[in-house]
């Protein structure tokens, strides 16, 4: 697209004469918000409600960076990018960080310049059909010679190339940039199999025509660690994208709630203190470049890791996902947040 | 050039003031943009090598050498995900020149056609041809593509319920399907025989055209060099014991299998390209013809040449000289909007660059390669079509 050009035409040139500057904590807080890249719409991640709000558990993660640095979970703006905009964008500075169900890999941590804070969910590629046009398939491999629709840019895209490969299946790839394009596509029967993300497809079977008519297939066959992303080159900003979210672990874990947490600041629990910033001449928080507070906020705007799941994607969404491996290493997941002192 | 006239004059040069010499000061201007431009590309560049650096991101071309990974639905080369991303480039720099080299193709036809109906002094022809013309030139392309892709390609069923057309070919959602053929033994002889037919052609219109600058007498070219062209190679053809076989679509859990098929996304964006530029052509073409004076149709009926030879020989080589400068403007338009071909998922240079440069981040590199070859596809063009028109252009005696 034309359109498309110019933007990476603008990305290069933003790229080729953006000033050096490495301090985005100072100009996050002189420009007064959080500038936050986010999918295009992907329910439960980030999708923008009825009233235009964006809502979802990547957008809630932003919400909670801008809580701590500005009380105020408002005081932050959404960019929405496609697949394959979004290093472009986080690259020359267009947005601040990267919240938008990306997959940690070696190549995205090192050769495209990026840094992952962590693993907010962790996630791993599925196969979505139509079950009742296709009767009698309930296994991937049993989809030889099928029309596969999936999202450029994606690694979606190149653990598809491999799975077919590696199980000597032939397949005909149908690609598209944006999801809308996918999911018409995929909708209209132009391919016979949708993949993606699980929790993508969970997501995306929602929006279609009848999604009692699709079943996902029960092979997952990669894995997704999905988690917000900033630039190299700015380390304290680094580390303030990885401690919001392990804030937020440490909080569920020592069960700090949105409701509980006046109580909490009177606890004498020293972990909770500490996290709490009510321990007498902490550094903890200014070392971070931070106030005292800055957990209080995230808790008190935004909440603990397992309240932003639940309300977006969780028993209280109409995505219904199990914690499964992204329950707590307490609980028998593997979300485990390092120590806050 | 007041230093001409006065020496003309026989007078000693009025001295100028060194701030006031043109000659001094056209050259210190050029000196000036070229310091600024100079400063500019090494304050870019600079700043960019800096900037990447601190970002860590790779640079370079070598990227070209290393896997793609990914696979691309429509090539015309061997591709899979194990070739690297330079190969994946030049199966999207060759889609990007199939659909441009069809798409001008069939624009042409169809505008020639449309161009010469708005002239027609048939009512009906005349009204369909302004409607047609109006309709897509008023249309932005990309709008006209997702009407073929979502309103017509996508509406038709799926492939267990294709439709069936003569001579075994199928359409459905997924594209156009039609029996592949599988040239034997001794298929060879038939491209031989067609070569062959081609000289022959040649030759016999050489002849025609000495004997008619002799005698006068006419020769049907035409219908000879087509009568070799196709009756040389049928005739290959029988005596090789019609070496040929076809492989069918079939019908398979999933697709139709077996045959040729053309997707969706071709189709839509090659009859989008097609249909959108042809109005514009037409509208060209209509000019050229109604830009050649009446008088010369005239002229040469009085010299006594039928309608049709008149047309060919005095009205057409003029109109063409019209019709050629901007006819290249819409070949290279046509070329560039073909770059639209993302928004439906066709795999041209750029989708497939773009998908390397999501891969490697490698922005400054991709983003060159696509300027390259699109100015120079144009520049081809271009250089084309000049020869083209300098051909034609009236040869002065
Ligand atoms: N996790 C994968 C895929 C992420 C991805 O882009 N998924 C798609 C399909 S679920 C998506 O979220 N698209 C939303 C959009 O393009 O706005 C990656 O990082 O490459």
């Amino acid at each position: 697209m034309k359109k498309l050009i110019t933007a990476l035409l603008g990305s290069a040139v933003a790229i080729a004469a953006a000033p050096a500057s490495a301090a985005t904590l100072d100009d996050v807080k002189s420009k007064g918000y959080v500038q936050c890249g986010v999918s295009t719409g992907l329910a439960g991640f980030s999708a923008p409600d009825d009233s235009g709000d964006w809502t979802g558990l990547d957008v809630d993660y932003c919400r909670a960076v801008a809580a701590a640095i500005f009380d105020d979970p408002d005081a932050v703006r959404f960019t929405a990018l496609t697949a394959k905009e979004r290093f472009t964008a986080l690259q020359s500075g267009e947005v601040d960080i990267l919240s938008r169900n990306t997959t940690w890999t070696i190549s995205r941590d090192t050769a495209l310049g990026l840094n992952f804070a962590g693993v907010t969910y962790y996630d791993g590629q599925g196969f979505m059909i139509n079950a009742k046009k296709l009767q009698g398939i309930n296994s991937a491999l049993q989809l030889s010679g099928a029309a596969v629709c999936v999202q450029s840019g994606t690694t979606t895209e190149l653990n598809l190339a491999d799975y077919f490969k590696a199980n000597n299946m032939e397949y005909n790839p149908v690609v598209f940039e944006k999801l809308e394009e996918v999911n018409a596509a995929y909708d209209s029967g132009r391919c016979d199999v949708y993949t993606t993300d699980q929790s993508g497809l969970y997501a995306i079977r929602l929006t279609l025509a009848n999604p009692d008519d699709h079943v996902v297939l029960p092979e997952i066959i990669s894995k997704e660690p999905l988690g917000p992303v900033v630039r190299h080159g700015d380390d304290q900003w680094f580390d303030i994208a990885k401690w919001v979210y392990f804030a937020m672990l440490n909080a569920e874990e020592y069960g700090i709630t949105q409701d509980n947490l006046d109580e909490m600041l009177k606890s004498d629990n020293p972990n909770i203190s500490r996290m709490l910033g009510t321990e007498e001449g902490s550094k903890l928080a200014a070392d971070l470049g931070l106030e005292e507070d800055w957990v209080v906020r995230i808790i008190r705007h935004v909440g603990n890791y397992g309240e932003i799941f639940e309300r977006n994607v969780g028993a209280e969404s109409p995505l219904k996902i199990n914690r499964g491996i992204n329950a707590l290493w307490t609980k028998g997941g593997i979300q485990y947040g390092p120590p806050i002192r | 050039m007041a230093t001409q006239d006065s020496v003309a004059e026989g007078r000693e040069a009025p001295r100028v003031p060194l701030l006031y010499d043109p000659k001094l000061r056209s050259i210190a201007y050029q000196v000036i943009v070229f310091v600024g431009l100079f400063a500019f590309v090494y304050w870019i560049v600079g700043n960019t090598v800096a900037n990447l650096q601190r970002a860590n991101i790779a640079s370079g071309f070598g990227f070209l050498q290393s896997r793609a990974g990914f696979d691309i639905g429509q090539s015309m080369i061997e591709y899979t995900s194990d070739s690297t991303y330079g190969r994946a480039l030049l199966v999207g720099l060759l889609n990007t020149l199939l659909v441009a080299v069809l798409g001008i193709a069939t624009a042409t036809v169809i505008g020639f056609i449309v161009g010469v109906g708005r002239l027609s002094k048939n009512w009906l022809i005349n009204r369909i041809c302004l409607v047609y013309v109006e309709v897509f030139r008023n249309i932005p392309p990309l709008l006209v593509i997702f009407f073929w892709y979502f309103g017509v390609l996508s509406v038709l069923p799926g492939p267990r319920d294709s439709i069936e057309l003569p001579f075994n070919t199928y359409l459905n959602g997924r594209g156009f399907y039609f029996p592949k053929f599988l040239w034997g033994e001794g298929s060879g002889l038939i491209v031989i025989a067609f070569l062959l037919a081609l000289v022959f052609a040649f030759f016999v219109r050489r002849w025609a055209y000495k004997r008619q600058e002799a005698t006068g007498q006419q020769f049907p070219v035409f219908l000879t060099s087509l009568g070799l062209i196709v009756g040389l190679p049928l005739l290959a053809f029988v005596l090789t014991g019609m070496p040929l076989e076809f492989s069918y679509p079939e019908l398979s859990t999933f697709n139709l299998r077996g045959g040729m098929q053309v997707k969706p996304e071709f189709l839509s964006l090659y009859l989008a390209l097609s249909f959108y530029t042809a109005a514009f052509i037409a509208e060209i073409v209509r000019a050229g013809v109604l830009g050649v004076s009446h008088g010369q149709t005239e002229a040469s009926f009085a010299l006594g040449l039928r309608p049709r030879q008149a047309l060919r020989l005095v009205i057409v080589p003029q109109a063409l000289r019209i019709i050629i400068p901007p006819l290249t403007s819409q070949y290279l338009n046509l070329t560039k909007n073909s770059s639209l071909a993302i928004a439906i998922g066709y795999p041209d240079l750029v989708a497939t660059g773009g998908t390397a440069l999501n891969q490697t981040g490698q922005a400054i590199e991709i983003v060159a390669i696509w300027l390259v070859v699109y100015l120079g596809l144009s520049l081809m063009t271009s250089a084309f079509m000049n020869w083209f028109n300098a051909r034609m252009a009236l040869v002065e005696r």
